[in-house]
């Protein structure tokens, strides 16, 4: 068994994808070069208004509730990826038939999703969840499938424009009701009734619709030549004689006769679709804020989520690009010239986010960021995650602290594809926080303190008094038990002298008797007076082949301010001369 | 809970009533939680029998909602885990899970060294754990060589990280260095040319921001006081989020290096709202600072007190016998500085003194042969700070209402610089 998966409509069903709130406007469609833009595409609502493909847009502009939008090639290769990726969600065997059609080899698929109807309902759910509206036909072959898909979806809109019930004869073809509610989208032609379900389509359906040029004129040859015969739909044109339609119209009627039939027989050829995720939204209007930024990229992020959920995977790391308006004045072909690179865009004191393009003086921008028409973040995650809101507020938080410096006309979210993290709390394993939600609070407390003053301790391989450096804190599931130690062991490595240091140390001056601290003044009161014990010093040095070689002496003291004693660390740098508390024993 | 008892008791008119002997909540013991069930199958049964009988009885609407307190639900005692430090647990019984829990003492008083202890308990049972450090003055060495997971540690560096400009006056009436100047030509100090203003700076400044000073105060002190607002800002609202975020088992918040009167300022409603945050689940709230701040709303009040001249005497004594043993090491004291432990480690090595080898990358003596430090020729870094005594004293405990006790802990210098 074949399906097919079809969309209707396809530039109308791109534009609506990026935009749903559309759904109930009138749209069209336009593209070319202005001024000669021509309406290419329009939904039902637009008909009943009287706009058509063909016309101008002037023309269309002429009506007040429509909406115009220019057609996109972005929008429509990301619903063209998510119609893939429907499809791959349920077969492997995909045939990536045209723009618009998907079709898939539903070979031993009954028994992971149950009967072809459920099958098919499942898709048709599926598409609508990637934001597309598709007609999902089921049959024994794959061009019957194909027929069904696009004659039932195009018979049916013509019954809607006319407002006139579908006929019982095109009505049966349809699946059963699900839910008290006839589903218009889901066809089911069960073995041996092809040639009966396909009768009542027109035989335009029969030829596609993107043709263009020769084969267009040959198409319309036939059909011309087909009407003038009388025959209207594939139910007359499967019962005309073979010999004599051998005799008027050679192999290609024998062809298509044999599709009418639902006889026609061919192998699917199969395309894997790439692991390519990727969703764009170009603007009519430049954004200046953060918040419709916000509302589109959540729009995204949700497609996006759909799209890696339908193939069972999650995301690493998300690529957000912006490009920006060029508010310099600058021609076109210097536009480019730019080196796009993670968070180096646009300076922020270059131009003021959120003021809007004719608030901005062109002559504050310096000339090597007028050449850098895109910005571009990458948000690098510790685990792979699939939680749109999460990613939302992560870009959120990551665009506050690193705003683009410009208006944005266009938006462009990618995401690496990984394997969804498979981990199982035990019961008798400590808790541990939640990677999304971690996440999310570390964004926010680094949104706080600074991006490298939070994070997990790494301790370098030196014998540097700083030779550390902060790393990413991950906190994953624990796989392993808790060590084992024997508690007196444990405990009695665990009640160790600690040290406090001062960041920056303290500068002090030092009174040295015999070579040895006596008496230490420092800028801290607390921290000053009588040394009542004293060890050291102890040398280090390291670094010696580099620029940054250190050498200095250490010591412990025990001081004495007024009744208070307590006990620091006091460094002779030997290089600098210089004494320094480095910090308090505590 | 004690509103409604105030109330209650008001309302009938008649006088509150103690225990002759408070027993102690119920802990994790079998036979303690025997006798909570006792109490609580007997307070339900009393007041019935107790209630005096009037006009207040009546079905009053207004008086059905109030409940006695003899019937309010026991709160269940929390569980108890070790604070990494033996006569701690035996003075405290550990540190309470879903609690606050506070240290407190001055400088040099073990508040770190509980620390550190209390962290690497928990990253033994496996639980992740977070620091919000005030001051950023956390030592990662010492946190390697106390035993903590580093990899279960989240640190949380407050401070002055937002570059601010300081007024000329402030920088000259402090008489700071000049901030440009390099110290030394990279190495440990480089960093002082980073940071806005050095520390002794701030917090000498800090006594002319309390609130109070706040409106006659120079623009220099009115920064310092939105500065030192602003730390603890940091700590609270990442204290906020990491609570909200859950799934830590301990969470430490060190104040230690904050003066009382900052640190003063948190509002109690804070504490009560974290305290609200962290009920009822497995984290345990730490907080560290010199003087007791959240009142009421910590369950665990640990004094600590300073070090004594005694026990500086017991150091100078050890230093004096380990002299008397090796008065070699002190002939010329610029040129026998002690060597780092590192090239002790090499030296004892090459004598053949292969029983005191050392295990580690600094060269240091390991904990068990931390008491025989006077044997050593050298002692390494620190090591004549072991044994160092701190005294802690128990304030408060929600599980023990007995009087205040104290006890004595030991040290052991298990690291070295």
């Amino acid at each position: 068994m074949f399906a097919c998966i079809y969309v209707p409509n396809f530039p109308i069903a791109a534009a609506l994808r990026a935009e749903p709130e559309l759904q109930a406007h009138a749209i069209a469609i336009f593209e070319g070069k202005p001024p000669l833009e021509q309406i290419i595409a329009v939904n039902e609502k637009s008909q009943e208004l009287g706009i058509s493909p063909g016309m101008s847009k002037a023309q269309a502009e002429l009506c007040s509730d429509i909406v115009l939008r220019p057609r996109s090639a972005l929008q429509e290769s990301s619903s063209h990826s998510a119609l893939l990726d429907c499809a791959q969600s349920f077969s492997p065997t995909v045939e990536d038939t045209a723009r618009d059609t998907v079709l898939l080899d539903l070979a031993g698929m009954e028994s992971l999703f149950g009967s072809l109807t459920k099958i098919s309902h499942a898709i048709s759910d599926r598409a609508a969840a990637l934001g597309l509206a598709a007609t999902v036909a089921t049959a024994s072959n794959p061009d019957v499938a194909l027929l069904a898909a696009r004659g039932f979806s195009v018979a049916l809109a013509s019954c809607r424009l006319s407002r006139e019930h579908p006929s019982t004869s095109l009505r049966t073809g349809l699946a059963p009701a699900r839910e008290g509610t006839p589903n218009l989208r889901v066809i089911v032609i069960p073995p041996g009734k092809e040639a009966e379900r396909l009768g009542p389509l027109p035989v335009e359906v029969l030829f596609d619709d993107h043709l263009q040029g020769d084969p267009k004129k040959a198409a319309d040859h036939l059909l011309e030549t087909l009407a003038r015969w009388g025959i209207r739909n594939l139910r007359a044109l499967a019962a005309l004689p073979e010999i004599a339609l051998s005799e008027r119209l050679g192999q290609q009627g024998l062809q298509l006769q044999k599709l009418a039939r639902g006889d026609a027989s061919r192998t699917l050829v199969p395309v894997e679709a790439p692991l390519a995720f990727e969703e764009a939204i170009e603007l009519e209007h430049p954004i200046v804020l953060l918040e419709p930024l916000a509302f589109l990229l959540n729009r995204l992020l949700e497609q996006l989520c759909a799209r890696l959920a339908s193939r069972a995977l999650a995301t690493q790391e998300l690529c957000l690009t912006l490009e920006l308006s060029n508010l310099t004045g600058i021609d076109d072909e210097f536009e480019n010239v730019g080196i796009p690179s993670e968070s180096d865009g646009v300076d922020r004191n270059g131009v003021m986010w959120g003021q809007p393009p004719s608030a901005v003086r062109r002559s504050e921008a310096p000339l090597h960021h007028r050449r850098q028409p895109k910005f571009t973040r990458k948000l690098s995650l510790p685990l792979p995650m699939l939680d749109a809101k999460v990613f939302l507020k992560l870009l959120q938080l990551d665009l506050n602290a690193h705003p683009p410096g410009a208006p944005i006309v266009k938006i462009l979210l990618s995401a690496e594809p990984a394997r969804p993290r498979s981990a199982q709390g035990g019961l008798f394993l400590p808790p541990s926080p939640e990677p999304e939600k971690l996440e999310l609070t570390l964004a926010r407390i680094a949104g706080i303190v600074g991006e490298q003053k939070v994070g997990a301790v790494e301790l370098l391989d030196t014998h540097h008094p700083e030779g550390f450096r902060m790393r990413r804190f991950v906190a994953e599931v624990a796989r392993k038990t808790p060590q084992k130690k024997t508690p007196d062991a444990a405990e009695a490595q665990a009640a160790v002298t600690a040290l406090r240091r001062f960041r920056p140390p303290l500068r002090a001056n030092v009174t040295l008797e015999n070579g040895q601290p006596t008496y230490l003044v420092c800028r801290r009161k607390e921290v000053q007076g009588e040394v009542l014990w004293k060890a050291g010093p102890w040398r280090f040095s390291g670094d010696w082949w580099e620029r940054e070689a250190w050498s200095r002496d250490e010591w412990d003291l025990a001081l004495r301010n007024g009744e208070a004693v307590a006990f620091y660390r006091l460094v002779h740098d030997l290089f600098a001369g210089e004494w320094f508390i480095e910090g308090t024993y505590d | 809970m004690s509103s409604a008892v105030v109330s209650t008791s008001a309302a009938l008119g008649r006088p509150f009533l103690f225990d002759a002997e408070p027993e102690p909540e119920a802990r994790c013991h079998p036979e303690r939680s025997g006798n909570c069930a006792k109490r609580i199958s007997r307070g339900v049964e009393e007041p019935a029998l107790s209630l005096p009988k009037g006009p207040l009885l009546s079905p009053d609407p207004r008086l059905a909602s109030i409940l006695p307190a003899s019937r309010l639900e026991i709160r269940p005692a929390p569980e108890m885990v070790t604070s990494g430090i033996p006569a701690l647990d035996a003075l405290a019984g550990g540190l309470p899970r879903g609690c606050l829990t506070e240290i407190c003492g001055p400088a040099s008083s073990g508040r770190t060294t509980i620390l550190l202890a209390a962290l690497a308990a928990a990253t033994r049972r496996g639980e992740y754990c977070a620091v919000i450090d005030a001051s950023d003055a956390l030592d990662p060495y010492s946190l390697a060589a106390a035993g903590v997971d580093l990899d279960h540690l989240l640190w949380i560096r407050c401070g002055d990280d937002i570059p601010q400009k300081v007024p000329n006056s402030a920088k000259k009436s402090a008489g700071a260095p000049p901030l440009s100047r390099t110290l030394r030509q990279g190495g440990v100090f480089d960093f002082l040319c980073e940071a806005p203003l050095p520390l002794d700076f701030q917090e000498s400044k800090l006594e002319g921001s309390s609130p109070r000073c706040k409106g006659s105060a120079s623009p220099g002190k009115s920064l310092l006081y939105k500065r030192s607002e602003h730390r603890l800002e940091q700590v609270l609202r990442a204290t906020d989020l990491l609570l909200e975020s859950g799934g830590f088992g301990l969470i430490i918040l060190d104040l230690a290096d904050l003066p009382p009167q900052s640190a003063r300022r948190i509002p109690l409603t804070t504490w009560f709202r974290f305290r609200r945050a962290v009920e009822h689940k497995p984290t345990i709230l730490f907080a560290i600072e010199q003087q007791p701040i959240a009142g009421s709303c910590s369950s665990l009040l640990l004094q600590l007190g300073m070090p004594s001249t005694p026990d500086v005497m017991r150091l100078e004594s050890r230093t004096m016998k380990w002299k008397q043993i090796h008065p070699q090491s002190d002939s010329s004291r610029e040129a026998a500085a002690w060597e780092s432990p590192a090239r002790q480690c090499r030296v004892s090595l090459e004598k053949g003194n292969e029983s005191r080898r050392d295990g580690t990358d600094f060269g240091d003596i390991t904990a068990d042969d931390a008491p025989n430090v006077l044997h050593i020729a050298r002692p390494a870094h620190t090591h004549l700070l072991t044994e160092l005594q701190f005294h802690a004293e128990l304030i408060r405990s929600r599980l023990d209402r007995k009087p205040a006790r104290s006890i004595t802990f030991e040290t052991k210098t298990a690291w070295a610089g």
